[in-house]
């Protein structure tokens, strides 16, 4: 139903921290070493990735996109870094801007290929994720390589001794999101995923606000890479797969809607922050391992259930199919 | 009087479908500060005109001169450049987006980084709002997803003046207005015309017309008939220009007295939601009773509540034997009830568009006439042909594609599938819009045929000639309810008119 | 490939081969022609045999995924359906290890396919949750289930004699999998063709809406393709562990993307309600004999990903240029 409103969009993204909240507490309380600087500083790590990628898909969602090849993109971004970020400081600049290049140049090729090739995303980004994840192989064939340890250091322990740099970096996405979401460019994502007629008829380009929507997942993709590069030091080829999936429950447990236009980067945050909060909390809670992918899994299913509460709302049988 | 000098001229503009012209050859010129009302049935080539004039279609022949200089256009972006702004009818709305954002949309005010002023454009919106006069109670920081449908026709209006254009355009755009903001919208649009600016204006009513244009043009079939000053003509002269050929030759002879037969269908007091307010009404076996009123009464929802599309809806209801409305299409079509609803949009609701004929025919009776599930190809054939020869479907193959057929025909396609289910009692929304004045005949046809044969008929038309010239009652709807019953003398436009518009005549001719 | 034939909308009685299916083939032909006259082997009866061995696991696979996609929706549960099929029916068989008795894992393993069915098309059908969301969390849940579960109970892993004989046997020289395949695809293409429930899969995936409206019963035709689709990975799990001699993890995960590839490659559009079989089939042999084809080549697993990738977005680009062109 349309007139979901404002409330709705900004309650679930509410909800979403919420339930953060909650299982931050509680992983809190049940850490052994409680809530030190240092306990914030390996979980902030262990989400930054996954909130870099939760970020670029909301922006592909929002223009009624999906990329499916956000996963590949990022492992490409990684396994690219792993050959160019070390060295000289100036070498170690001109890598990062090849890598993050190679994220907008990848998120363009799905953006064409979706509007000039007219495929659907789903096929389209399918198909460019396995053409990445090729090329992520023959850039590096086994995991390995090599990262500044420099700037490794920097981006995963704390900035100033107070705060991980990781949660600056997801603090820094946002920040990233908001100024492209004021401008012209960022509200025509939003005005083509809310009704491409609309945007169509008002005088808007809409291929060029698709195009960008992924070009900028693309970018976000690959930020992650990096940033999973500045954790392990390497790169690897094959952590595609997983990510790519847990960028849409990302995205769908912090609320924003599939069918495009409505929904929020922060909660998008919030809902990789929930899932990765899971993780880290049934290692200490003392709830065998094997127990994760379940838990994960129970998550995901009711974090989904609660799309259907809108039917309780429906008082036409018609509006049930929108 | 406008000046005279050409201001906007078509010159020999020609586009067509297939093989059919929607824009024949049209020479047409309208000058500036004037209002210029565009008539013309659905089909004869009004919104082609229009998508031409903002450059979302792009005739195959001709040029578009705006004050003597050609125009070339690739999208409505390029004509707003030139000055032509078009309001549709809520087409262009971003659900998703907060009102100011919405109007200030396509030229949004900038801060010095280039990013989106929004301090400045909600200023802007509510400016745009308060120099129109209409909407002043809108909030400009809500969500257009969260306006009733009026507002965001008002939306969609101050999004076109904002861009202060030479030439606006409005495409049925007060349909949706409430009453109390139609005059205020017509203040508006003299006012704009005073300063200068052309305004084409397309609409199906009359009185709205005459109220505003300075001149009409009339077009048929894709054709420029005739421009004329406003007044100069009379409303039949109009109409018959529009059809071609005197309305009373268009409709079949009525039954001419009330049925016998005790009501198929009985309501008071039928309520749902807030937009049916108690609805009382009887339709009986061999009658057809036509609905009508401005849209948005509440129309649709009778006919949907009596099908069982809604849920929660309250009142006394008897259909046949039934005291219930049924479970959905497919309880309408179970034994006790026999209920059929041919739904408004033929292209999303009616049709499945690129399935083949044949299958669009069978679909609600495949499951009964398919042993086990397994469906017959002979059973299946004798049908299609059946219902092929009935209604007389002008078709090559049943299995084409059926948008390979005209509006038409589609629509008999879509009234072909329900009627084998045999029903008693027929709900129609609008089924004559958008085809041809034959067609359009043919189905008139039908239906009364299917009266005559016993069937009750209840529609939803939006026009007022079809009210007239084939029902045997009209009951006129207002805010959810029943504003007036109308039959035999009484029904004429007038009455209709004022009965729609609840200016009290209606009310005292009610027929209880 | 200047076939000025417009292709048919749909389901109709006319030839079984349209445009992309016409495309398909040709491609197949040119790969094999290309294939066999560089390497001799590809020939080979035996060869050959082989592949349709590989290439009849994704076909089964496919028929499932045909039917969810024909409904506009998508069935990413594949591969954890797969894997939880061949893991309760073997430990079925493992606890009931006798002749005759053991078969009784068979039937465990289509009701898991089954039930995952069934709650797949019940979250998209009733709780109008989107399939792609939906299905992607009820494959996590399975992951959940079989990971904790098989880590607490050693769960025996024991193909029955019916599931060793498909997958691993031999009638006449082709491989019996490949007679479960050719079954599958005639029960299939009867189901779309000449029953209600196909007929009106086509016109759900066409226009969900215009199907309601038109009195047909949307969610039982949405549950029931889903348990189709269930029932079809669950069937493809368990020939696959008879092949292996046991089930794995991740033993579905290769099946996914290559049959959703499969079918959209055969001109399934993935907004639903159009598409033929016979084009399913020929995604299937065309993404079977690539693979094989660089196997034989040796190349090196990046290449396969690009030339797989390549070829989805040609193919599939060049049938969307087709179509908006007969517009």
């Amino acid at each position: 139903m349309r007139s979901s409103g404002i409330f709705k969009t900004q309650g679930r993204t509410l909800f979403a921290w919420g339930v953060f909240a909650i299982l931050m507490g509680v992983f809190l309380s049940v850490h052994p070493r409680g809530a030190s600087l240092g306990v914030f500083t390996t979980w902030s790590n262990q989400c930054a990735a996954l909130a870099l990628l939760a970020v670029g898909q909301t922006i592909v969602v929002l223009s009624k996109g999906i990329d499916l090849s956000i996963g590949p993109i990022m492992a490409l971004a990684n396994c690219i870094a792993s050959h160019l970020v070390n060295g000289s400081p100036s070498e170690i600049a001109f890598g990062v801007v090849i890598v993050i290049a190679t994220g907008a140049i990848c998120g363009l090729i799905n953006g064409l290929v979706v509007v000039v090739g007219k495929l659907q995303a789903i096929i389209a980004t399918l198909a460019a994720g396995a053409i990445f994840t090729g090329l992520a192989l023959l850039v590096r064939p086994i995991p390995g390589g090599d990262i500044s340890v420099g700037l490794s250091d920097a981006m995963t322990m704390e900035a100033f001794g107070v705060v991980p740099s990781a949660v600056l970096v997801m603090l820094g996405a946002v920040a990233l999101w908001y100024p492209i979401r004021r401008h012209p460019i960022g509200r025509s994502i939003i005005a083509v995923g809310s009704s491409e007629a609309a945007a169509e008829a008002s005088g808007l380009n809409v291929a060029r606000a698709k195009i960008a929507a992924y070009a900028l997942g693309g970018v976000f993709a690959a930020l992650g890479g990096l940033f999973i590069g500045f954790q392990t030091l390497s790169g690897d080829p094959s952590i595609g797969l997983t990510y790519t999936l847990n960028s849409i429950a990302a995205v769908v447990i912090g609320g924003t809607m599939l069918t495009g236009g409505a929904g929020s980067v922060v909660g998008s945050i919030a809902g990789a922050l929930v899932l990765r909060t899971i993780g880290s909390l049934i290692f200490f809670i003392g709830l065998q391992p094997l127990a994760q992918p379940l838990f994960e899994g129970t998550v995901l299913l009711i974090a989904v259930s609660f799309g259907a509460t809108r039917l309780l709302k429906i008082k036409n049988r018609m509006e049930v199919f929108q | 009087m406008p000046e005279t000098s050409a201001f906007l001229k078509l010159d020999g503009i020609s586009k067509h479908y297939g093989g059919v012209f929607a824009l024949n050859n049209v020479h047409f010129e309208a000058s500036k500060a004037s209002i210029h009302a565009i008539l013309g049935e659905n089909g004869a080539g009004k919104s082609t005109l229009m998508k031409s004039l903002v450059g979302v279609v792009h005739p195959e022949e001709g040029s578009i001169l705006l004050e003597g200089q050609r125009l070339r256009m690739s999208g409505s972006g390029d004509a707003a450049e030139h000055g032509i702004v078009c309001i549709f009818q809520e087409l262009s709305i971003v659900p998703d987006l907060n009102v100011a954002a919405n109007i200030c949309l396509a030229d949004p005010p900038r801060t010095r980084l280039g990013l989106i002023d929004r301090k400045k454009q909600a200023r802007l919106a509510r400016e745009t709002l308060q120099d129109m006069g209409v909407g002043l109670d809108i909030d400009v920081h809500s969500k257009v997803a969260d306006l009733p449908l009026s507002k965001r026709q008002i939306v969609e209006i101050a999004k076109a003046v904002i861009r202060k254009p030479k030439v606006l355009i409005l495409d049925e755009a007060t349909s949706a207005l409430t009453a109390a903001d139609v005059e205020p919208v017509m203040a508006l649009l003299r006012r704009l015309r005073d300063e200068g600016t052309l305004i084409l204006f397309i609409s199906h009513r009359m009185h709205e017309v005459e109220a505003l244009a300075d001149t009409c043009s009339v077009f048929r079939n894709g054709e420029h008939v005739e421009t004329f000053a406003t007044g100069s003509r009379s409303d039949e002269e109009i109409v018959q220009m529009m059809i071609g050929k005197p309305l009373s030759q268009i409709f079949p002879e009525k039954a001419g007295e009330t049925p016998e037969a005790p009501p198929y269908l009985e309501t008071s007091g039928l309520s749902w939601n807030d937009k049916l307010k108690g609805v009382d009404l009887d339709v009986r076996p061999c009658e057809i009773v036509g609905l009508g009123g401005l849209d948005g009464q509440g129309q649709q929802e009778v006919l949907q509540a009596l099908a069982g599309v809604l849920r929660g809806v309250a009142g006394h209801i008897r259909i046949g034997e039934q005291t219930e409305v049924p479970n959905g299409p497919r309880g309408g079509l179970t034994e006790g009830y026999r209920v059929a609803l041919v739904p408004e949009d033929r292209k999303t609701g009616g049709l499945f568009l690129p399935q083949s004929i044949a299958n669009n025919l069978t679909a609600p009776i495949l499951e009964r006439i398919s042993p086990r599930g397994v469906v017959s190809g002979s059973e299946e054939h004798a049908r299609i042909d059946e219902m092929i020869r009935t209604l007389q479907i002008k078709v090559s193959s049943a299995d084409l594609a059926v948008s390979t057929l005209s509006g038409g025909n589609q629509q008999k396609v879509v009234i072909a599938k329900w009627l084998a289910t045999k029903p008693k009692l027929l709900l129609l929304i609008d089924p004559t819009r958008g085809i041809d004045v034959g067609t359009k005949q043919e189905i008139y046809r039908l239906l009364r045929d299917l009266a005559n044969d016993g069937l009750a008929i209840l529609f939803y038309t939006t026009d007022y000639d079809e009210l007239i010239g084939l029902c045997d009652r009209a009951l006129v709807m207002y805010d959810g309810r029943i504003n007036a019953e109308l039959s035999g003398d009484q029904l004429t436009e007038q009455n209709i008119l004022s009965s729609a518009l609840n200016m009290g005549v209606g009310a005292e001719e009610r027929v209880s | 490939m200047s076939s000025a034939v417009k292709s048919k909308p749909s389901v109709s009685w006319s030839l079984p081969f349209d445009g992309p299916t016409r495309s398909v083939f040709v491609a197949i032909v040119v790969l094999i022609v290309v294939g066999g006259s560089f390497f001799p082997q590809f020939f080979s009866p035996y060869y050959l045999a082989q592949q349709m061995q590989n290439g009849a696991f994704l076909g089964i696979v496919s028929a499932g995924a045909m039917v969810v996609i024909l409904l506009g929706q998508i069935d990413l549960s594949v591969p954890w359906t797969m894997t939880a099929a061949a893991t309760i029916s073997t430990a079925v068989v493992g606890a009931n290890p006798q002749a005759g008795i053991s078969e009784l894992g068979l039937l465990a393993g289509l009701g898991v396919g089954a039930l995952v069915g069934f709650v797949n098309g019940f979250g998209v059908a009733v709780m109008r949750i989107p399939s792609m969301i939906w299905t992607l969390a009820t494959n996590n849940i399975l992951l959940g289930l079989l990971v904790y579960f098989s880590g607490f109970y050693a769960l025996a892993s024991q193909p029955s004699l019916v599931m060793r004989a498909i997958g691993q046997g031999k009638v006449m020289g082709l491989p019996a999998v490949v007679l479960v395949w050719i079954a599958v695809s005639v029960l299939t293409i009867f189901m779309l063709k000449r029953t209600v429930f196909g007929r009106n899969i086509y016109l759900v995936g066409t226009s969900e809406p215009a199907a309601y409206l038109s009195a047909i019963n949307t969610r039982r035709v949405t549950i029931l393709a889903f348990v189709f689709a269930g029932v079809m990975s669950a069937l493809a799990g368990m020939m696959l562990a008879g092949y292996a001699g046991q089930s794995y993890q991740r033993m579905g995960d290769p099946y996914l993307l290559p049959g959703i590839a499969a079918v959209v490659l055969g001109g399934t559009s993935l907004f639903g309600g159009a598409g033929r079989y016979a084009g399913t089939v020929a995604g299937v042999l065309l993404i079977t004999l690539m693979s094989s084809m660089l196997s034989i080549m040796q190349a090196p697993e990046a290449a396969k990903q690009i030339a797989y990738g390549l070829v989805i977005i040609v193919m599939v680009g060049l049938y969307s240029r087709r179509a908006a062109k007969t517009e």
